[in-house]
Formats: C-alpha cells, sequence, structure tokens
C-alpha cells in the first residue's frame, strides 16, 4: 500500500500537466489505437483520465495502467491535434518511466535496452552474425517488397514479413567516416539510426552518395549506439541515459555543422530528449546534448532547406505516393520538403494518398507487442496507399517503412516502398 | 451491481471483445466534456448490429438496470455521465455504417455511431451537402448529434441538426423497435415521434437509424472580415445584414478579450483594440454570392465597420479564419478548467448580452472570453478557471447563475446547443414553466414505467 501511495505522489507530479486536459475528446479523430479498438481507454482523453485517478489514488492497479499505456504508439498525433496543447507525450513518457520503475521493466527488454543496445560493439557483433544465420530460419515472402517470413519462429515474431538484416551493415559497407572539409565546405554527422544501418542499408549508403554529391564532408563512427527512443518508449529512462552517454561520447566534442539523420524517429528523439535526459548526466553533458539538438536536421530538410535542391515537374512519371511520419510532420513539422525531394527526380511524379499522415500503425515496440492492432491499424494505411494508383511508396522513417512492406507483403500488392532519399539518390 | 451472470450473458450475446468489465475501462466511461463528477458505470457494452442494440436494452429493462447511451461523449452538459453506480453504459461506436446515400432522393440512411464529418464527407464525395457541422464534428456521432440536436456555424442560413432528420428507428426503454418518418419528404404517418427523439438526451429512446435529408451544395461562397471598435456597431451590423435580406451561412463574432488572448497566441496582428471582430461568408449561386457580398460590404461600411479584408482566395480565408479558429485552443490554453458555455438571446440583444456578461465577470472577478454565432444570438462565453480551487471555481459557478438569469430575461435561452443533461436542469423551470416539468416527466413515466433511460438528465423522471 505504501508502495502505492508512492507511486500516487510520483504521478502527482504530473498534475498540473493532466488538469489540462479538458476532456473534449478531439483526439479520437487521429489516434490509431482508438481507431482500431473503438476504446475510450486507448485514446489520450482517456489515458490521461487513468493516470489523474492513479495520481489521486482513486484507481489502483498501476499493472492494468502500465498495460493501457502500453497500447499506444506514442505517435503524438493526439497532441498535434489537441486543441489546449496538452504535453501528452511527456505526460505518458513520465508515467511509462513511473509505472515500470513500480512493476519491474520486463527482463528481456532490461537486456536489450541495458546492455545490447548501449554497447554499440556487442550489438554489432550480434547482428552479424544474425546476418548469415538467418538464412536458415527465414524464408522469402515472394512479394515484391523482399521481405522474409519465418514459419519456424512463428511462437515469436507471428507472421510478420520483415526485411532480412542486410549480409554487411552500413558500417562494415563503408567503416568509420571523419571525411576533412575544406574552407567554406559544410561537414554534417551522420546518424544512420540502428534500422538504416542494419537493415536499410541501401538507404543509408543512399544518403552517403547524396551527401557526396553534394560534396558535403561526413562524420560517421562506427559504434554510435541506439538513440534511445525504444528504451523511452519502454519507461527505461536508465536504458536511454546509458546509450545517450555512448552518443554524446562520440559527438559531443567533434566539430561538424549539422547531424543529419534519415529517420524521423531518430531526429526528433536527439532534437527533443537527448537534452532532457542528458539532464541526467551531468552538467556539461546537458550542454553539449543541446548544442547537438540545435544542429540536428532531418536528411529531407537539410537538402531542400539548407542545400536547396530543387523539384522538377513531371506529370507523366512513375506514381509514388508520401507517408507522413508521425516523428516528421507531427513532432518536427516537417512535411513539404520530403515531398519535394521525391519530385526532384524528374522520372517520378508525386500524387497524394488520403489520410497521409495517419499513422501506419508501427510504433516501434508496439508492433512487438501488439501486432494484431498494428496489422490492422497499418491495413488502412494500406487501403488509402493502394486508392492513390501509385506504384511506389515513399516514407521518411524506416520504422514506417517496415511497418509498410509487412502489410503491402501481406495483401500481395505490388508497391515498393522506399525513403525519398533513396529516390532522390536514383537520380544523382 | 451488475451480475457476474450478467455479464457472462453480455458476452455470449456480443462477443467478449464487446463488454467492458475491468476497472480501468470502467473508470474511462465515467466522464464526458462537461465539466462534472465523474460517476463509474457497473459495465459498459457494445452492441454491432441494431438488432443486438434492440436486445441489450431489453435485458437492462428486465433486468431493471438504469442505461446511459453514449457515442463519442462530447457533449457538454453531462449526458453520457452514468447516474449511478449500476448504470450499463451502451457504445455506438460499434453502429457505424453508412447504409445509404441516394442522390436522386436526396437522403441518406445511417447507424447512429457514424461520424458526423465522416458522412459529411462521404456525401460531399456524392456532390451534396449535409450542413450540420458542430465543433466537434471530427469526432461526434449522428446518434449524439440529433439527441442533443447539434448546432454548428451554419445555423443561421441551413438550420441545425433537427432540420436534416426525415427519420428515425429508436428502441423503447423497454426493447421494442419504434419506426417514425420515412425518406419521403412528406410523411404524416402518425405522431412525429422523430422530432419527440430530437434533442431527447438518451431519456426517450435509443436510437438505432437516422435518414437525413441532404441538399445540393452551394455552387460559390465569398468570405469577409470585419472590424469594429465597439461591439455594438457589430451587432447593429449584423441587423443591418438580415435587414438588407442577406442571409449568410456563416457570421460569427470574437469580442475583444478573446481577440486579444488570440492574438497574443497566434502574433498575427489582430486588432487588439477592437470590440468586436465579425467574420462573415456568404455562399450560393455565384450571380447572387456577388450581389449578396456587395450588400455586406455596403451595411458594414454603413455601420463603422473600421476595417473590412475581403481574402482573395482560399489561403487568405483560410488565416483570415484562423482567429476563429482558434479561439477555443488558446482560450482553452490561458488556465486548467475551461467552461464552455452557450446561452442564447434573440439577435438584437447581443450587446446588451456581452454588456451583462463582462459586468458578470468582473462583479465575480473570473475571467471569461466571448466568441460565437453572431447570426443566431448563440455566445459561447468561457470561462477560464482552475476547478482545483474551489473557492475560484464556486466564482465561477455564481457567474454562470447570474448570467443565465440575464439570457432569460432578455428571452433568450439557457442553451443554444450543448443541452441541459444534468449540468443545467436546475434551471430548467426558470425558463419553461413548472408545467413543463410535470409533463415531461409524466411523458418520461409513461414510455419508461421503471425510469432506467438515462434516468437524472434532462427533467429527471
Ligand atoms: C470542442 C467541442 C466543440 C463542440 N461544438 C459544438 C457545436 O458547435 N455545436 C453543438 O451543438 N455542440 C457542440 N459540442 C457538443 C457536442 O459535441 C454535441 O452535443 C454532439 O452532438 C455530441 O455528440 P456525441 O456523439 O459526442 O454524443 P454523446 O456526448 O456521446 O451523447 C450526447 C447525448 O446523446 C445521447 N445519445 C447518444 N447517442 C444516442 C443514441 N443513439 N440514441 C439516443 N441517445 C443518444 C447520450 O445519452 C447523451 O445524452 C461541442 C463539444 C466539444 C467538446
Ligand atoms: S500517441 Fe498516438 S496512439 Fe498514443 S494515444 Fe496519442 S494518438 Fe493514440
Ligand atoms: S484533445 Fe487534448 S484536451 Fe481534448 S480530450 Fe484529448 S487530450 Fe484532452
Amino acid at each position: 500500500m505504501e508502495d502505492l501511495q508512492a507511486l500516487a505522489k510520483r504521478l502527482m507530479a504530473l498534475d498540473d500537466k493532466l488538469t489540462d486536459c479538458m476532456r473534449c475528446g478531439m483526439c479520437q479523430a487521429v489516434c490509431p489505437m482508438f481507431g482500431a479498438s473503438g476504446m475510450e481507454a486507448d485514446v489520450a482523453r482517456g489515458k490521461l483520465a487513468l493516470i489523474g485517478n492513479m495520481a489521486h489514488e482513486l484507481f489502483r492497479d498501476p499493472e492494468s495502467l502500465g498495460d493501457k499505456l502500453g497500447r499506444c504508439l506514442l505517435c503524438g498525433s493526439c497532441q498535434a491535434a489537441c486543441p489546449p496543447g496538452v504535453k501528452i507525450m511527456e505526460i505518458f513518457r513520465e508515467a511509462r518511466e513511473v509505472v515500470h520503475s513500480y512493476l519491474g521493466l520486463h527482463p528481456a527488454k532490461k537486456l536489450i535496452f541495458r546492455q545490447l543496445l548501449a554497447r554499440p560493439k556487442l550489438f554489432n557483433a550480434a547482428m552479424s552474425i544474425g546476418a548469415p544465420l538467418q538464412k536458415l530460419v527465414f524464408r522469402s515472402s515472394q512479394d515484391s517488397q523482399g521481405t522474409v517470413c519465418s514459419p519456424m519462429l512463428n511462437f515469436m515474431l507471428g507472421d510478420r514479413h520483415i526485411r532480412p538484416l542486410a549480409s554487411q551493415s552500413l558500417h562494415a559497407k563503408v567503416g568509420a567516416l571523419d571525411e576533412r572539409a575544406s574552407v567554406g565546405q559544410l561537414k554534417v554527422a551522420f546518424y544512420p539510426g540502428c534500422l538504416g544501418d542494419k537493415m536499410y542499408t541501401n538507404m543509408g549508403l543512399a544518403c552517403i552518395k547524396a551527401l557526396h554529391y553534394h560534396k558535403v564532408a561526413i562524420y560517421m563512427p562506427s559504434s554510435l549506439a541506439c538513440c534511445g527512443i525504444p528504451a523511452v518508449s519502454s519507461g527505461d529512462g536508465q536504458g536511454m541515459v546509458n546509450q545517450l552517454k555512448v552518443n554524446l561520447n562520440l559527438l559531443a566534442d567533434k566539430s561538424f555543422d549539422y547531424l543529419v539523420t534519415p529517420c524521423g524517429s531518430c531526429t526528433s528523439t536527439i532534437k527533443e530528449l537527448w537534452p532532457e535526459y542528458a539532464e541526467r548526466i551531468d552538467a556539461p553533458s546537458k550542454r553539449a546534448a543541446e548544442e547537438i539538438s540545435k544542429k540536428t536536421m532531418d536528411i529531407n530538410a537539410f537538402l531542400i532547406d539548407v542545400l536547396h535542391v530543387e523539384p522538377k515537374a513531371n506529370k507523366e512519371g512513375v506514381k509514388v505516393t508520401y507517408h507522413d511520419s508521425c516523428h516528421l510532420k507531427k513532432s518536427l513539422g516537417v512535411t513539404e520538403q520530403p515531398r519535394k525531394l521525391i519530385q526532384a527526380n524528374g522520372k517520378y511524379t508525386l500524387v497524394e494518398m488520403k489520410e497521409a499522415d495517419r499513422c501506419c500503425g508501427c510504433g516501434g515496440s508496439f508492433n512487438l507487442f501488439h501486432y494484431d492492432y498494428s496489422r490492422n491499424i497499418g491495413q488502412r494505411k494500406r487501403d488509402n496507399v493502394v486508392a492513390s494508383g501509385a506504384s511506389v511508396v515513399s516514407a521518411g522513417c524506416p520504422a514506417c517503412m517496415m511497418q509498410l512492406e509487412d502489410v503491402l507483403s501481406h495483401n500481395n500488392d505490388n508497391i515498393q516502398v522506399k525513403h525519398p532519399i533513396e529516390i532522390y539518390a536514383e537520380s544523382l | 451491481m451488475v451480475s457476474q451472470g450478467l455479464i457472462s450473458d453480455f458476452e455470449r450475446m456480443l462477443g467478449k471483445e464487446n463488454v467492458f468489465s475491468s476497472e480501468a475501462d470502467l473508470q474511462s466511461y465515467s466522464y464526458d466534456s462537461a465539466v462534472l463528477e465523474p460517476v463509474i458505470p457497473s459495465l459498459v457494452v457494445r452492441p454491432t448490429t441494431t438488432e443486438k442494440l434492440g436486445e441489450c436494452v431489453k435485458k437492462l429493462y428486465d433486468n431493471g438496470i438504469p442505461m446511459t447511451v453514449r457515442g463519442a461523449g462530447t457533449n457538454l452538459s453531462g449526458g453520457t455521465i452514468p447516474d449511478r453506480s449500476e448504470t450499463v453504459v451502451i457504445l455506438t461506436n460499434g453502429l457505424n455504417h453508412i447504409l445509404e446515400i441516394n442522390s436522386n432522393d436526396l437522403y441518406a440512411v445511417v447507424e447512429p455511431g457514424v461520424i458526423t464529418a465522416q458522412f459529411a464527407q462521404a456525401v460531399a464525395e456524392k456532390k451534396l451537402f449535409y450542413p450540420p457541422d458542430p465543433g466537434s464534428q471530427a469526432v461526434s456521432t449522428i446518434g449524439g448529434n440529433i439527441a442533443e440536436n447539434a448546432g454548428g456555424l451554419r445555423g443561421l442560413k441551413y438550420g441545425v441538426t433537427k432540420d436534416y432528420v426525415m427519420g428515425v428507428e429508436f428502441f423503447d426503454a423497454t426493447g421494442e423497435i419504434v419506426k417514425t418518418g420515412s425518406r419521403t419528404v412528406k410523411c404524416v404517418t402518425g405522431y412525429n415521434l422523430a422530432g419527440m427523439l430530437i434533442q431527447s438526451e438518451g431519456t426517450l429512446g435509443v436510437i438505432s437509424k437516422a435518414i437525413l435529408k441532404l441538399i445540393p451544395p452551394p455552387k460559390a461562397s465569398r468570405a469577409m472580415m470585419a472590424v469594429f471598435d465597439d461591439m455594438q456597431n457589430a451587432a447593429e451590423a449584423v441587423a443591418g445584414i438580415i435587414a438588407a435580406h442577406v442571409l449568410p451561412c456563416t457570421l460569427e463574432f470574437l469580442d475583444n478579450n478573446t481577440i486579444v488572448r488570440v492574438d497574443d497566441f497566434t502574433h498575427s496582428g489582430l486588432p487588439r483594440e477592437a470590440g468586436a471582430i465579425l467574420l462573415i461568408e456568404v455562399d450560393g449561386h455565384p450571380a447572387q454570392v456577388e450581389d449578396d457580398a456587395l450588400a455586406v460590404e455596403r451595411v458594414l461600411k454603413e455601420n463603422k465597420a473600421s476595417a473590412v479584408h475581403i481574402p482573395k482566395d482560399a489561403a487568405e480565408k483560410f488565416k483570415l479564419w484562423e482567429a476563429r479558429r482558434m479561439a477555443l485552443p488558446v482560450l482553452a490554453r490561458c488556465r486548467p478548467t475551461t467552461v464552455l458555455e452557450d446561452a442564447t438571446v434573440p439577435r438584437s440583444q447581443i450587446p446588451a448580452m456581452m454588456k451583462a456578461v463582462n459586468e458578470i465577470a468582473a462583479k465575480y472577478k473570473v475571467e471569461v472570453g466571448t466568441f460565437g454565432h453572431a447570426g443566431d444570438g448563440n455566445l459561447h462565453p468561457t470561462f477560464l478557471c482552475d476547478k482545483r480551487n474551489k473557492e475560484e471555481f464556486h466564482r465561477v459557478e455564481m457567474a454562470i447563475d447570474e448570467m443565465f438569469d440575464v439570457a432569460i430575461k432578455l428571452q433568450g435561452t439557457l442553451s443554444g446547443e450543448h443541452g441541459i443533461g444534468t449540468a443545467k436542469s436546475k434551471w430548467m423551470e426558470k425558463e419553461t414553466s413548472r408545467g413543463t416539468i410535470l409533463f415531461s416527466q409524466r411523458l418520461r413515466r409513461a414510455l419508461d414505467p421503471k425510469g432506467l433511460l438515462n434516468p437524472t438528465k434532462l427533467v429527471g423522471i
């Protein structure tokens, strides 16, 4: 009981933010989870009410609060649509951390976030062993997306059609980069992200090709750690801090003009969360994280806003439709740049789909624990993609790309998934 | 409390996935958008066919359990807050099919859980128009709109929800199906029970289907924004526009406090000294729109508008309309608690009502920003406070009491569109009469002898 009171007290720190919710219910319109389940406890209004009730000791079941909080993609759609601008994402993150520190983190998650993702060398080694071995386990899904499925691992992966691990990761292919910038030349730190490094290697290569084409010098150390969003989403603040320390070590004292990433989730984490969590390390780390945060840009935005790449008009090209990743649009406000970047390749014609900014349903570890809902949400996206008549769908976040490939593959759709940078790089 | 046996019965009837009994789920159906105390229900059920909806109602009636129907739960008067802890909440969001959109006969048939904006969109794709557009349309349900007789921005010219209901099917308290109205423009078969169900707030029956009128969309429109030094001139301009026989589809206003608050937030250069802003839009046949726009502009100038802005294109209109779109969000950000009222007076009484609202706010030292539908006399005085501060919240409640007194004195009404629920039931008699309350209660008792349909709402049973 005493413990429960302590838990309530920690949640009470959120009371001011919680009271901002006027219970208007407008978040129902955009919440992918609510769209799939139709349950009030799944929409922000319901979750905020439950967190508030637990803070006020009107609700005393932390385990089911944890479950309810987990039924969420942390996509930020609710916050972007919330009339009084409730800081919903901050509340969710903090509540997850408080509840999970009470319940204890799932041992597998603890191992992954605290050990594996914070130790890039170990992670890289594990993944490079994984890549050749996966041929034994996975077989091709026989689709246009080139995914694999695994009847053998069905108990764990379910019926997922996922992209195989690249036979060689990006950092193994190109090695560590630290190019010299001559006078007047830009230098960027390139942060490929875990998926960009290990799964969507071609996308990572496309980034490097485009940066080199524009004569931008690159710094890419080989042992960058995960950006920390999976840990934070699971309520593991400590895991995030461990990973952040590794990254700050590699980035803090380096000189570069921008840090660019091809992953909307990484970009928004670095920009918005690193400074917040670096505060838990020490003052110099916080300053360093703030510096890095200011310099961090999505690669689409970098190419359009800084390098001034121009779109070309073509009405007759290959039809491509663009999916607005939540973290790109709702956290960072990046919407026009990826579209322009796609159009910078004159061979393509951009066609808009309906509900382009509706969440695709991946949501990182949400996909692992709620695969059925994830597929259900993804199906709506797939239907909109197909209805657009495009033969390529583009998204600025590898997690979305993975989700799109999974749903398209399951529907046997002959539609390819590409990052805008891949489309642009094809033209160079 | 409902028995385990009853829960199992419902699970068999609806499937386990449509019966919610966990504490966490029950707590999430204890509130709606009204600033009122929550009440936790004993069970929540979600029928997915209209037949099952009827079976649910019958089962609850047979077992003597009170029931509250819930659409999106966005009403602002407590209509979906359970009456007691025994209450079972019936959700309609499993009944969300548009059954027919008939372009030849200009009607649509829908289930009650269809979302207003999605319906309007589907209708627009067929090149037709469903005008009622409450501010909550992105989430509100047609069932909730009918049960509250929801209005919106287009009320002056196009009317409100009741003007588009051609017929409904509903289950009475005992679970018997009642059919009223039809797909025809004219229908006098029996009592106008559809009319009775409109704005009944879940107290007379559970709507299972609605036949809605559609109209051809206007071919053209023109928007304008006018700035006034004082509210009186703005109100005279409104009267002048109507006297000139122009019925704008939108005629909205913002008061000074709202203008200043919005400008603080958006820095969009709104006229901070202005007493009021009017946003006007006329629509219809292109030639008529042309004439109407000229007439409106003339009236605005005659009534001392200090500036009139006419946007050149959709993008500019979108910018001008930002002030109205942002009114509620910005006011809601000022303080933790936002009490959104909807006192309504005859159009000509807007200046008197506005003066009273501001004086009352000063008297009770509470902050209020007012915007609303000037063409309908429908004001949204929005009280900003922190309900955790009991003393402050009490002052807000007193201010609201006094505001209703004024609205009634000015021959207006307590509620233009948000409904009575439990929030405003205590003022009902003041606006109407003792007889009205008794009549309504007798009606309810005759139709619902056990008193189970949303029992404490509206007039109480
Ligand atoms: C931000 C905001 C803006 C708003 N703007 C407006 C506005 O401009 N104009 C306006 O009029 N209102 C407005 N409202 C109020 C509210 O949205 C409307 O009253 C709306 O019609 C409620 O629909 P709902 O689906 O949420 O109904 P609920 O809130 O779920 O239910 C409302 C009432 O209807 C009953 N009910 C629901 N379904 C049925 C059914 N099938 N059969 C019988 N009874 C039923 C319920 O028991 C309850 O009494 C606004 C609310 C918010 C939060
Ligand atoms: S973050 Fe996304 S999934 Fe989670 S509550 Fe908000 S809108 Fe729903
Ligand atoms: S939109 Fe914002 S204020 Fe409205 S219910 Fe959702 S979280 Fe609360």
